[in-house]
């Protein structure tokens, strides 16, 4: 997917005057962010099985190499191919030779987070090949050409309006705002694609090491019919998404649909291991597991590293007092929040996504609500210091950090500059307590005020209080 | 170096120092993770989440009594008399019930599928389904309205518990092991929950064998 995280602040300040999308960010509060409450309440040990989740995560990524070789021997053993690939283009390119080599003409699609990592439908498509999503909100937005705003919730930011109206315009069938009748009117669209496919592609949320296994968690059953029906199926996954055994996935599936949705379980988790046996009726007959590195490998070892225990809930991005109100696409490429604000820069380059590991108030929520305990503040401010280290700090800013830093080191001209700000800003203020404007600063008071100045400074009134 | 060596190199380099772990070893081990607290009547329990996840549920006696029990589902629900059953269910007399059952795996068209089940997980409500030739996944999948059965002896309390009855009995899992929690669902317009995605509409589960009489 072409990287669009350098637009961040244009984009962002479009999204905050866009009712419609403030409209449909607020969904999110009372159903992922109360449901999600609602569910944690339900478990007793919730804090018990969260740091062996964490623990779980952290010790799979510790030998990640050694869970993917017994992953590799296992899935082989049944019948399944293992592929490895260094980049997006490798795996468009490994997914091709295998359409070639299977006589695949069309693809169907379950929801794969990856693959938009690697623009993967539209290299595809390139080279003649039919692609069709078939997750609803994925199938929405290939109608509409958009990419997804949400890892989750891919079509938050549109209405049902939105929806019935590109479903008039593609489908051709009576327009209805009905929910009910615009999800049947997609099933009955997608089914024959389902039945025609001979491809399936889809993602892993998890790959198991004790018995070579892909998982996959859905609602629709979208990822079923994909993995079940056409002959052929293709996995595409990080390398990071190995979990040692079925017991130690079985503790993750306890958060992840709980931290996600608010759901105690998906409606399908779907196991999947090798091909089709001699005397099956039904499955793929040709299974092929993609493992993508694309940038992952190189967080081992770093300070980036637990932003691999990542397992995709979206609670991070949920839970932002950023995201709630700018929504996902301002973040300019396929992951957003607080997760994406961490990973676009590693993946795509720091130089690329400057202001996102910056798109942060610090809160500090999306660490409270991550189901594998992920410090996301401290990445962020740990890329807030490489952007300083490798100077792509803007040099306006730069330069107002240096003259400050002079300053503060020569403490009697920081005094006396301190007590002639404070007082210019005082009478500035003019009695009033906040300042509306400040030439110079139209960057902050364009959307919030300045708290005026007592006119005095602590130190100054620090000093008299102890004279008296 | 092929991309494969390439990442495991990257991987091994960057790999924190100390005694390598054995990983066969953990596997060979494979520890449980903290268990939620179950009440102990794991029947009702199961009953319960199922049907909160929008499953139907009903009992059954004994095998003999579920297909007039399937019979008197569909006529409710004015639903179609025609279904298509598992290998494994069909010794089954669903004809004098007034089922015309087809025993096959599905296609496109069908409307009502009738399955077993591998265990029932009381904590969660949820079905596990295993693919094989006498058992096959599209069956579960394809109609709008999937009746499974499940035998009281098979409900267990974890996914960890199926696990274990898993290993039991099979020496590496079949193709497909499907965990089924109600029917198909979709909340992606609007985040509104609508039943009846891609697969069933509606699915009821029959738990058979408390061995007891039923008052008709």
């Amino acid at each position: 997917m072409q990287v669009a995280a350098m637009h961040f602040k244009r984009k962002a300040a479009e999204n905050l005057g866009n009712e419609k999308l403030q409209r449909a960010l607020e969904k999110l509060q009372t159903k992922f962010v109360d449901g999600r409450a609602a569910a944690i309440a339900e478990l007793p040990n919730f804090e018990d099985i969260r740091d062996a989740a964490a623990e779980i995560r952290e010790r799979a990524i510790s030998n990640l190499d050694r869970y993917l070789l017994r992953f590799e021997r296992e899935a082989t053993a049944r019948g399944a191919v293992v592929h490895w690939a260094e980049t997006a283009e490798d795996v468009n390119r490994i997914v091709a030779e295998i359409a070639a080599k299977h006589g695949v003409q069309r693809i169907v699609k379950s929801k794969s987070m990856v693959s938009e990592e690697c623009g993967l439908n539209d290299a595809l498509e390139a080279r003649g090949l039919s692609v069709l999503e078939t997750d609803l909100g994925e199938y929405i937005l290939q109608l509409a050409h958009e990419p997804p705003s949400h890892i989750v919730a891919p079509v938050v930011h549109k209405t049902k309006e939105d929806i019935a109206d590109l479903f008039e315009d593609k489908h051709h069938r009576p327009r209805t705002t009905q929910i009910a009748e615009l999800c049947r009117e997609a099933r009955e669209i997608l089914r024959p694609g389902f039945l025609a496919a001979d491809m399936g592609i889809s993602g892993a949320n998890f790959i198991i090491a004790e018995t070579g296994s892909v998982l996959i968690v859905t609602n629709e059953g979208n990822g079923r019919l994909s993995t079940t029906l056409p002959r052929v199926h293709v996995a595409v996954t990080g390398i990071e998404k190995v979990v040692p055994t079925l017991e130690d996935v079985s503790t993750l599936l306890r958060l992840l649909p709980r931290s996600a949705t608010g759901q105690s379980i998906t409606n399908y988790v779907s196991v999947l291991t090798g091909t089709k046996g001699g005397d099956d009726a039904d499955g793929a007959e040709h299974f092929h597991i993609i493992l993508l590195d694309n940038g992952r490998s190189r967080l081992l070892g770093t300070e980036l590293q637990p932003i691999l225990r990542c397992i995709r809930c979206g609670a991070c991005m949920n839970h932002c007092p950023v995201y709630q109100n700018i929504g996902g696409h301002a973040y300019g490429w396929v992951y957003p929040g607080p997760m994406g604000s961490v990973l676009t820069p590693s993946f795509v380059g720091l130089a690329n996504a400057l202001d996102l590991p910056n798109a942060s108030t610090f809160c500090g929520q999306c660490a409270v609500v991550c189901p594998v305990k992920i410090p996301l503040p401290d990445l962020m401010r740990d890329l807030r210091n490489r952007q300083v280290e490798r100077h792509l700090r803007p040099w306006q800013e730069r330069a107002a950090l240096r003259v400050w830093s002079w300053l503060a080191q020569r403490p009697a001209l920081y005094a006396l500059g301190a007590r002639i700000a404070a007082r210019l800003l005082r009478l500035f203020a003019g009695g009033k307590k906040r300042l509306r404007h400040l030439p110079g600063a139209s960057g902050w008071t364009n959307e919030r005020d300045i708290p005026a100045p007592a006119g005095r400074t602590f130190r100054d009134l620090y000093r008299s209080g102890r004279h008296t | 170096m092929s991309a494969r060596e390439n990442i495991l190199a990257r991987i091994a380099q960057a790999r924190s120092p100390g005694a390598p772990v054995d990983v066969d070893e953990v596997i060979h081990r494979h520890p449980r993770g903290p268990i939620p607290p179950l009440e102990k009547n794991l029947l009702q329990r199961f009953g319960e989440q199922a049907t909160r996840l929008a499953s139907d549920a009903a009992d059954a006696a004994t095998m003999g009594e579920v297909p007039n029990l399937v019979a008197a589902y569909l006529r409710a629900r004015h639903l179609p008399m025609q279904a298509i059953c598992w290998p494994a269910l069909a010794a089954l007399d669903w004809r004098a019930a007034g089922i015309e059952a087809q025993v096959r795996a599905a296609r496109g068209e069908d409307m009502v599928g009738i399955t077993g089940a591998f265990a029932g997980i009381a904590e969660t409500g949820t079905l596990m389904l295993l693919s094989g030739p006498q058992t096959p996944a599209t069956v579960s999948l394809l109609p709008e309205t999937h009746i499974a059965i499940v035998e009281k002896t098979r409900i267990v309390a974890t996914m960890e518990d199926a696990w274990d009855r898993l290993r039991a009995e099979y020496v590496t899992p079949p193709r497909a092991v499907n965990f089924v929690s109600g029917p198909s669902r979709t909340a992606d317009v609007e985040q509104t929950v609508t039943l009846g995605a891609h697969g069933p509409y509606r699915v009821l589960i029959i738990v058979v064998g408390d061995g007891q009489a039923r008052p008709t």
